[in-house]
């Protein structure tokens, strides 16, 4: 579920901070930088694990900050193809069944993923399984909140990063929309179709 | 900013677990945050992925608990990522060992599995309450798998 990815950049410390200890200065401002936050084509990021090599910091002519090249390793959420992740039912719609592992979730199983015969009960919003049995057919409802077995089939990276002013045509044509369409920087695509019937 | 190896190493869950509880101390004993506004995202992962580990069975294992799983398993012969999956997930019934293992059928025997399944909830420590109501219903399970 968890890689460790090794990166290098540059960390600004401001003056005021020059009494702290380096190391500690530079990990909070990796960690700012970098928690919780999705790196296109790495994954989403955890924690910093350790820093393997810190380089001479410099200070540049106008700015009283000093600026360091770190070389580090830090904890990302990565799995890998086929991996088996248990997780939480969020919300079922037309489109599939929405997961959450709590710290990410643009999870979705979409219907043709969903162990076979599955159902939309329009009623309830939920996905039904029906799962027949020498006694008779059992419907079995994938409930909100309910834990759920699912296996990796696909990622998708997109890149978030803002556009520049070429696509300023296009936006003022959408004045009226003044929400912008947010799109999750990181999908996984899974499924819970497997040859062996899950429990 | 650049990215030398996106997969330098694979992490299981304890580790990350161990990782993220050694954070958290050190955060505690240092005092308030400093300053609370860039840290927030840090908090906010850091909670939610120490939820979602504490649920799964890694936070019974300790090092010497890994080491000796992996020495076991070396005679096994399976891949760094199945091995990472039993290690993570603790398997207690067949099925979920050929959902972990690729081609299972052609590659173990009903025996392996089954000594496959005997090592990890042996070496792995599971639920202390589980483990409890695990024992007695043993004989019933084997029961009906024949």
């Amino acid at each position: 579920m968890f890689v460790l990815v090794e990166m290098t950049d540059t960390v600004r410390i401001p003056p005021w901070q020059f009494e702290r200890k380096l190391n500690e200065s530079i990990a909070e401002e990796l960690n700012k930088k970098l928690a919780n936050k999705v790196v296109y084509n790495v994954g989403l990021c955890i924690c910093l694990y350790d820093i393997t090599k810190l380089e001479d910091s410099y200070i540049f002519p106008g700015d009283g900050a000093s600026h360091t090249k770190v070389h580090f390793r830090y904890v990302v959420f990565h799995p890998f193809l086929d991996e088996i992740l248990i997780g939480e039912i969020k919300s079922c719609s037309q489109d599939g069944v929405h997961v959450s592992l709590g710290f990410f979730d643009d999870i979705v199983i979409p219907p043709e993923s969903l162990q076979q015969p599955a159902k939309f009960d329009e009623a309830e919003q939920v996905w039904v399984w029906e799962y027949e049995t020498e006694e008779g057919a059992h419907d079995l409802y994938m409930d909100i909140g309910e834990e759920i077995r699912f296996r990796v089939m696909d990622e998708t990276f997109v890149d978030t990063s803002p556009t520049g002013p070429s696509s300023a045509e296009a936006s003022t044509s959408n004045a009226t929309e003044e929400v912008q369409k947010k799109e999750a920087p990181y999908t996984l695509v899974v499924t819970t179709c497997i040859i062996h019937i899950a429990l | 900013m650049e990215v030398k190896d996106a997969n330098a190493a694979l992490l299981s869950n304890f580790e990350v677990y161990q990782l993220l509880t050694d954070l958290k101390q050190q955060r505690k004993e240092s005092g308030k945050n400093k300053q609370s506004s860039g840290q927030q995202n840090l908090n906010t992962i850091m909670y939610e992925t120490l939820k979602y580990i504490s649920k799964t069975p890694c936070r019974y294992q300790s090092p010497e608990t890994v080491r000796d799983f992996l020495i076991t398993m070396k005679g096994h012969k399976l891949t760094k990522a199945e091995k990472l999956q039993l290690l993570n997930h603790r398997p207690v019934t067949a099925v979920e060992i050929q959902l972990m293992v690729e081609e299972s059928e052609e590659r173990l025997t009903e025996e392996q599995i089954e000594s496959l399944l005997q090592t990890v909830t042996s070496i792995l420590p599971g639920d202390p309450e589980e483990q409890q109501r695990e024992s007695p219903m043993a004989t019933e399970d084997k029961g009906d798998q024949e």
